[in-house]
């Protein structure tokens, strides 16, 4: 009896702590969106907990400017987290599979590096990274944000994981004795197989590129080659006092907006997904 | 007439399969990484127009960064990550066991996890300008305050040590909990639940459980949780740039090393972010080992060894 008691105690508490840190999580981007569809004078008068009728003006002007090309950012956004999304899991499934379902010589040493370099940060090979695409002609291009994406150890490591869980190697023999080719049966079979691995790993590089900041600072000069998150730390760096603040708030929104939306469509997958490939239980 | 059956050899297949993840990493990660390590003995820098170097200097950009305030900068990088760990493998580990036990009945579970998962996938760099905005002077969250009588003066959060520190670390924690908490569950639902059952016919009661079977049976994971966050913390950038718009005010105590790397590579100084680098390289190499022992090693959590000197110890 004590301990049904004091079990009723323990969900009310549990109860109450989940729905503080859930308002934490909701009520920053609450005022973000009520402040984003506010004019500039009414947000000066104080503050409201009801949204305002000015959500289309702002995002009209926030499309206009041409001092932050935000819709020019967020296409580049696109492209470059599109890409990377694409190939980083192309060329990590490939990797996987051919590490995977061959024997040779190397295959052992191959393994133990990249597993050696799974959390490297790319940040200490920073200042190398830019020389080299300055000497390659690359600097200031969206294509450094790309390319280097084919060698990502965590996304490898998912994608061996999951080969291991769901790939009989007969499946490989039997496309065999019926004289595919290798390449084939890689593209036309394997990868087939390993569609959710790929939808799952496709979604976090996405956000994972849509969000990085660090390298595309370093590299990116010219404001039409500039992502979302570098348009975001110009606008700090600017004196923003002057600008009007419902903008502002419409740029941070239309910064975060797309990934969210696509969270809460794919919530489901995303949550399964992060616990997959971390570590063996 | 002899027949002889040839094995074909598809062992070339893997070289060719597993040749493009090893070019890009060897062209945009092995060379500059040479390079990197390379420019560290170097004179190397810009001052206005003239770029000076490269002149071989050996180690002096070694000494003249532990000299400089490396150490100070790498001081906040951990005090930073700290105010943002704590709470957050605290809540982390509350919330996971609670979410995992049947008796308590938590309504919701999946909105919960959703709701908490959301701020992981935030584009830090927008995240910080939000909060920028929303705890500048006359931002939001004074005017909320001030309506609510808490405060008669507006807050001037981002103008002292204690309110850029703890907002750098709340980011931080708002960030990362709900991914730990998600983390640390799969560990939790991972443990046989029979272990549970008997400690239950036994008379064990929630907070028994929770330091005598759950916290010793998610070690590894735990472990896990904790280097990829120190590794997460080394790298600690956008938040606090964004923030304090690369100045690390007040009086540079919220910079963090990769912001201090930052600043050396914008304006071009390479040979000491080349030396910084190779120190960062260093820490971190020593945190991949670690990973790579955890996630590699069957005995990852070292109980095993421990029994096994128990048991010599036993013998004597």
């Amino acid at each position: 009896m004590k301990s049904n008691k004091s079990n009723s105690l323990r969900t009310v508490f549990a109860h109450v702590l989940l729905i503080i840190l859930s308002f934490m999580c909701l009520f920053f981007f609450y005022i973000l969106f009520v402040n984003a569809t506010r004019s500039h004078a009414d947000l000066q008068k104080g503050f409201s907990a009801l949204p305002g009728n000015y959500f289309f003006t702002n995002l009209k002007n926030v499309t206009n400017d041409g001092t932050f090309p935000m819709v020019r950012g967020i296409v580049n956004s696109l492209i470059v987290s599109g890409c990377s999304a694409a190939i980083c899991t192309y060329f990590s499934s490939l990797t996987a599979y051919g590490l995977y379902a061959y024997d040779f010589k190397l295959k052992k040493a191959a393994f133990t590096f990249i597993m050696a370099i799974l959390v490297m940060p790319t940040q200490v090979t920073a200042m190398g990274f830019l020389r080299l695409i300055t000497n390659m002609g690359m600097y200031d291009s969206l294509l450094p944000l790309i390319i280097p994406s084919i060698a990502s150890p965590a996304v490898f490591y998912f994608m061996y994981s999951y080969l291991q869980s769901s790939l009989p190697l007969s499946l490989v023999e039997a496309a065999r004795i019926d004289g595919s080719k290798e390449f084939h049966t890689f593209n036309q079979i394997i990868l087939p197989i390993m569609k959710p691995a790929i939808a799952v790993q496709a979604i976090f590089s996405f956000v994972g590129s849509w969000n990085n900041y660090f390298v595309p600072a370093l590299v990116i000069q010219s404001k039409n080659k500039m992502t979302v998150p570098i348009l975001i730390a110009t606008l700090r760096g600017a004196d923003y006092m002057n600008f009007d603040m419902g903008k502002i708030y419409m740029m941070i929104l239309v910064a975060i907006v797309p990934i969210i939306l696509v969270y809460l469509l794919l919530s489901k997958y995303i949550i399964a997904g992060v616990t997959l490939g971390g570590v063996k239980g | 007439m002899k027949q002889k059956r040839k094995k074909i050899d598809y062992s070339k297949w893997g070289y060719i399969f597993i040749l493009p993840f090893f070019a890009s990493f060897f062209i945009f990660s092995f060379v500059p990484l040479v390079d990197t390590i390379r420019y560290s003995f170097f004179e190397y820098y810009r001052s206005g127009i003239k770029e000076i170097g490269p002149n071989f200097i050996g180690m002096e950009n070694y000494i003249s960064l532990l000299k400089s305030d490396m150490l100070k900068y790498a001081g906040n990088t951990l005090i930073l990550w700290i105010i943002g760990f704590i709470p957050q493998i605290v809540i982390a580990l509350l919330l996971a066991s609670w979410f995992v036990d049947s008796r308590l009945k938590i309504r919701g579970q999946q909105f919960f996890k959703v709701v908490i998962y959301l701020p992981n996938l935030i584009m830090a760099s927008a995240f910080a300008m939000l909060f920028f905005t929303l705890f500048s002077t006359n931002g939001p969250v004074n005017a909320i305050l001030m309506s609510m009588g808490i405060t008669e003066k507006e807050i001037d959060f981002m103008g002292s040590v204690f309110g850029t520190r703890s907002l750098v670390g709340l980011m931080n924690f708002l960030m990362w909990f709900g991914n730990s908490t998600i983390m640390l569950m799969a560990a939790i639902m991972g443990i046989s639940p029979d272990i549970f059952e008997a400690s239950e016919i036994d008379g064990c009661n929630s907070k028994q459980r929770f330091f005598r079977i759950t916290l010793p049976l998610i070690r590894p994971i735990l472990a896990y949780t904790l280097i990829n966050s120190i590794i997460g913390g080394l790298q600690m950038f956008d938040v606090p740039q964004i923030l304090t718009n690369g100045q690390g005010n007040p009086d540079r105590t919220s910079m963090t090393l990769i912001m201090f790397l930052n600043s050396h590579l914008k304006s071009k100084n390479y040979g000491m972010a080349g030396a910084l680098s190779v120190y960062l390289f260093i820490v971190s190499g020593i945190l991949c080992f670690m990973v790579y022992r955890i996630t590699n090693d069957d005995d990852s959590d070292g109980s095993k060894k421990a029994a096994k000197k128990n048991k010599k110890a036993g013998r004597r």
